[in-house]
């Protein structure tokens, strides 16, 4: 290969530029979010998050420079490797891991602990676009999509083993990255219907749902199809699905209460009505968006956030982070924050199309699903539009596993960018 | 097939938009949410303002300070201090204001521009310390000024007016120990014992804060307890000390002590107990509480005589003649004399030598404080071991030597529930070396050791502890100050006090006890006699290059039975026998017979002076001589 003596050239400083923001904003937050008027602490100070997260940044520095070094090929050809070794270190967790609240999914090295968890993403998108960039492979057909399908399941089931659901929920975007490689929109078009129907089974009576359902499939075969298309085989299907989505709805309440364990049971309640139980899980919900609400246009000014103090919303610095950033930001800091979101997705998604390789391309597609997921749920449980699961807002929120796996899914594809005339 | 229902409308290029598109509606999504909570929907804003947490910290009176009788050394009075929180002043007449509080308009701009600073929303310290009738003379009109608030505060006073020192006192929490703290405990402004006992007992006298929580709404009422008082905390009141001073000791140390440097500690042997200590010149504790606080402190911290610092524990003198008693206790041990012995050579190395050369036996020695009699003693103990090169003899012996002497509490700290007690310091083996080198040092090197001269330091404490030491023939309790802390003497919890043995038989200190008895008899302490009561004491000078030397006196009383054990030095007060005895004498019959019938006497030892002018100075031709001295 060409030997690369300066590292900077070809990554996408637009990126790089969001990426510093994004971290900069997440740190001054963390820092508010573990301000306490009565004993003001230095930002630098390792007593308090704020302080380690600075920590946390200079090893992802660190860790850019490594990423920029290594030859860009290495991703390609060991993705199965990296994933397989993954693998192992997931499995290895359940057994070594250290039980932090509930969840054995850490692993003590030293003072600190990693969340192996956190990188499997990483590895798994890797995989997903080895396999399917290989020669072949195409997953409009049933037959691969499954085999794509079993590369994004294997790492979630592991990690539901270790009580780590939140972290688990994020695979499942990679459908987007499946969708994008032409697996038939149905798919993702069923998908998001159930989730509908679940919103409306959950919110209205179910019979309601379910009679709804009828007079739309009566009003589809009716205005929608065309007469000629309203034949016996259209017929069956949209009996088919009538009965499959009513199934559904009617199923709902039966899975909820017998499947699903109390806690989330009491999540998925309380997103449909937080005063349903204000004093316990609801109590995060309400105070949140209590918390941002209060924010109004400009924000109640920096460190003047009187919602986010007294650390009565848990895991202020770290999934909650948003809601400091509500109350002390307003709806001006909250627009930037979600615009700058947004402009990195549209940029991830413009460089990914641009990519000769068609494995850069898929991984980089899987990053912006990835970044994506997280921030739509993130922030979507602290203004109430999804249930508390908990995972972490990219670059914004405190934890060390969480910035570094971010830092090598977006930098390894910045790098694939950096060499994007190279067709592998 | 399912997927046939859907046709694929889009080819795979084109399914980038969709994706995008799916995007960009879960963010418009999103903001029109943020936008509903944050603009259009101002229920959130009421109910955040409603919700808005007032965060109250009760603070608990701090525990109160008793006497070994129960009597009441230090005490609080109940004030208010005033906040303000900026973020809710309204607009009012300044003037009024300023002449209801007795402020300054400009004292009234800084402070609201630096509550200001800190924060809009939550109160700052405005005013210190309003007495209760000032409080009842400005709430009616607290009305007209909507963001000042009261909190209820405390500051000590001293009824014993004494023991300022031992006592120390309270003040503001220092920037950095502020910023140390681990759990968040005090506030910025918040009081925290500073010294002596208010330091060392902090945690038992603060008591625990409590905290209320409340919510609070737009104007500022009271809206109910936050989560059903869940966070709250009760306040539990400070716990008082019990402890184990006697007042009128201690009032009778300082009126002895007027017109002196230097200081005093007595001690129950038996228990450890202190019934007195005090270091002077002194200080009115009442100066440094309340408000005169920092003006105060400047006046005294640049006083030369340095009246804040704590003499009895952390000034550094040499034991002078007292250490003879340990050497004496030492040498019977080791079998290296008898109370027969006595020497005949006189070393020609004491040329600042003032007793008799030769004594007849050790009570002799002791009595008369004979330098060249304890100076034999030594070089016996130093010999005492199976070597024969000089150099090597004197260090296994000085090894040998510490180890006993150390068990007295030299060179350590002994345990005092006071913070910064020095250690002092023992010199050994390792000092010399550095000095002379390894093996360049014999006894002809550090002979001074001998009688109490040379590299030691002591304070007071350990000489009375010493004293305490002898009278218990052999042993000594951690000494201390409180008995026990709680909330009432019944339901108290005394301290750990622990019996430190010397490892020398009973019988060698009885010995040495004959020969006190005789100091106070008839020897070089006869100004501490006490009609009716057997004094044993000793006599000392420590050496002082910089001016006068410094006079020590030790005594304990009753001879059997001991009740009290004393050290006093008083600086620059040249010979213990003079300046000192005679306040070790009245002292025990205060505590012993409960009354000082030797008026007159105690009049003039009170009227007694030895302070000299500007004995910080170098220039050492100003030392005043003593306006008078006392020998019978």
């Amino acid at each position: 290969m060409a030997k690369d003596i300066d590292i900077k050239q070809g990554i996408d400083w637009t990126t790089v530029l969001i990426y510093i923001a994004l971290l900069g904003i997440g740190l001054m937050n963390i820092y508010a979010a573990v301000y306490n008027v009565d004993n003001p602490k230095s930002i630098f100070s390792l007593e308090h998050n704020a302080g380690r997260q600075i920590l946390f940044m200079f090893v992802s520095f660190a860790l850019i420079l490594v990423i920029l070094f290594v030859d860009f090929k290495v991703y390609d050809s060991f993705a199965y490797i990296f994933y397989g070794l993954w693998i192992l270190v997931l499995i290895a967790t359940i057994f070594l891991g250290s039980d932090i609240k509930g969840s054995k999914s850490w692993i003590k090295l030293g003072t600190f602990s990693i969340q192996p968890a956190e990188f499997a993403k990483t590895f798994t998108v890797m995989a997903l676009a080895k396999y399917l960039s290989t020669l072949g492979v195409n997953v409009s057909k049933l037959k691969y999509a499954v085999r794509a399908a079993l590369f994004i399941f294997v790492p979630p089931i592991i990690i539901i083993l270790q009580k780590e659901t939140g972290s688990a929920l994020t695979f499942a975007i990679l459908i987007v990255v499946l969708y994008r490689e032409g697996l038939p929109g149905v798919y993702p078009a069923l998908i998001i219907s159930f989730i509908i129907l679940l919103i409306l089974a959950l919110v209205f009576p179910n019979w309601t749902v379910v009679l709804g359902l009828a007079l739309f499939a009566v009003l589809f075969w009716y205005l929608f199809l065309k007469r000629y298309e309203r034949n016996r085989q259209n017929l069956q299907r949209v009996l088919g699905l009538f009965i499959l989505f009513s199934g559904f709805v009617l199923t709902v309440d039966f899975v909820i209460s017998n499947v699903l364990a109390p806690h989330q049971q009491r999540r998925i309640k309380i997103l449909v009505n937080p005063d349903s139980d204000p004093k316990g899980d609801g109590w995060n919900v309400i105070q949140s968006k209590i918390a941002i609400g209060s924010g109004g246009v400009m924000g109640k000014g920096y460190l003047q956030g009187t919602q986010t103090k007294f650390d009565f919303v848990p895991e202020q610095s770290t999934d909650f982070i948003f809601c400091t950033v509500g109350e002390e930001w307003g709806f001006l800091g909250s627009f930037i924050i979600l615009g700058l979101y947004f402009i990195l997705l549209t940029r991830l998604l413009s460089l990914a199309e641009k990519q000769k390789s068609k494995f850069a391309r898929i991984y980089g597609y899987g990053v912006a699903s990835i970044i994506f997921f997280h921030v739509l749920v993130n922030i979507g449980m602290t203004i109430g539009l999804m249930p508390v699961i908990g995972i972490p807002l990219p670059f914004i929120s405190y934890g060390g596993s969480s910035l570094l796996s971010f830092t090598l899914l977006l930098f390894i594809f910045l790098k694939l960018d950096a060499h994007r005339s190279y067709k592998v | 097939m399912l997927s046939d229902l859907v046709p694929i409308t889009f080819m795979l290029e084109s399914r980038k938009p969709v994706i995008l598109i799916f995007f960009y509606i879960i963010g418009a999504i999103y903001i029109l949410r943020l936008f509903y909570l944050q603009i259009i929907d101002s229920s959130y804003r009421s109910l955040g303002s409603l919700n808005s947490i007032r965060r109250e910290i009760n603070v608990p009176l701090r525990g109160q300070v008793y006497d070994r009788k129960g009597k009441l050394i230090v005490a609080n009075e109940e004030v208010y201090d005033m906040f303000v929180t900026p973020k809710k002043v309204l607009p009012f007449d300044t003037a009024s204001f300023c002449n209801l509080f007795n402020v300054t308009k400009s004292y009234l701009d800084s402070t609201i521009a630096i509550a200001k600073e800190y924060s809009k929303d939550r109160p700052s310290r405005f005013l210190r310390q309003l007495t209760k009738e000032e409080y009842a003379s400005v709430i009616d009109a607290m009305i007209q000024y909507p963001g000042f608030t009261f909190e209820q505060s405390f500051f000590r006073t001293y009824p014993g007016n004494t023991m300022a020192n031992a006592l120390g006192y309270i003040g503001e929490i220092p920037q950095k120990k502020f910023e140390e703290q681990e759990e968040q405990y005090y506030r910025k402004g918040d009081y925290i014992g500073l010294s002596g006992l208010e330091k060392y007992y902090e945690n038992e006298l603060r008591g625990i804060r409590g905290v209320r929580f409340t919510l609070m709404n737009v104007k500022g009422e009271e809206k109910g307890q936050y989560a059903d008082g869940k966070y709250d905390t009760t306040a539990v009141i400070g716990q008082n000390l019990y402890t184990s001073v006697s007042l009128e000791l201690q009032q009778l140390a300082d009126s002895l002590f007027k017109n002196k440097v230097g200081s005093v500690v007595a001690i129950e042997p038996s228990t450890g107990e202190i019934l007195a200590i005090g270091s002077y010149p002194t200080y009115d504790p009442s100066l440094l509480s309340g408000k005169s606080f920092s003006s105060s402190y400047t006046v005294l911290s640049k006083n030369p005589d340095r009246p804040l610092n704590n003499r009895a524990i952390s000034a550094f003198y040499r034991p002078g003649s007292t250490f003879k008693l340990v050497q004496a206790a030492i040498g019977l041990q080791m079998g290296v004399i008898t109370p027969k012995t006595s020497f005949a050579s006189s070393p020609s190395q004491f040329i600042f030598h003032s007793g008799p050369y030769e004594a007849a036996n050790l009570y002799n020695a002791i009595q008369l404080s004979s330098n060249p009699y304890f100076y034999n003693v030594f070089k016996k103990i130093l010999a005492n071991n199976s070597e024969t090169n000089p150099f090597k003899q004197a260090r296994v012996g000085l090894e040998e030597w510490g180890t006993i002497v150390a068990r007295f509490g030299f060179g350590k700290q002994l345990g005092i529930d006071l913070p910064s007690e020095s250690k002092g310091v023992l010199p050994d083996v390792k000092r010399y070396d550095k000095i002379y080198g390894k093996e360049q040092w014999k006894f002809s090197n550090i002979f001074s050791l001998s009688i109490g001269e040379g590299e030691y330091g002591v304070n007071v404490l350990k000489l009375a502890n010493l004293c305490a030491t002898l009278a218990n023939r052999g042993y000594w309790m951690t000494p201390h100050l409180v008995k026990k802390t709680g909330i009432n003497e019944a339901s108290s919890k005394g301290i750990n006090i622990e019996t430190h043995k010397t490892g020398i038989e009973p019988r060698h200190y009885e010995e040495v006890i004959k020969g006190m008895h005789l100091v106070v008899e008839a020897g070089t302490g006869r100004s501490a006699k006490v009609e009716g009561i057997e004094v044993c004491g000793k006599t000392g000078t420590s050496q002082n290059k910089k001016g006068k030397d410094h006079a020590i006196f030790i005594a304990f009383a009753p001879k059997y039975k001991p009740k009290i054990a004393i050290a006093v030095v008083v600086e620059n007060g040249g010979f213990g026998g003079v300046a000192s005895a005679p306040i070790c004498g009245l002292m025990i019959e205060q505590y012993l017979n409960g009354i000082v019938k030797r008026q007159a006497y105690k009049e003039q030892v009170m009227n007694t002076s030895w302070t000299t002018v500007a004995r910080h100075n170098s220039n050492a031709s100003v030392v005043k001589k003593p306006s008078q001295t006392i020998i019978e």
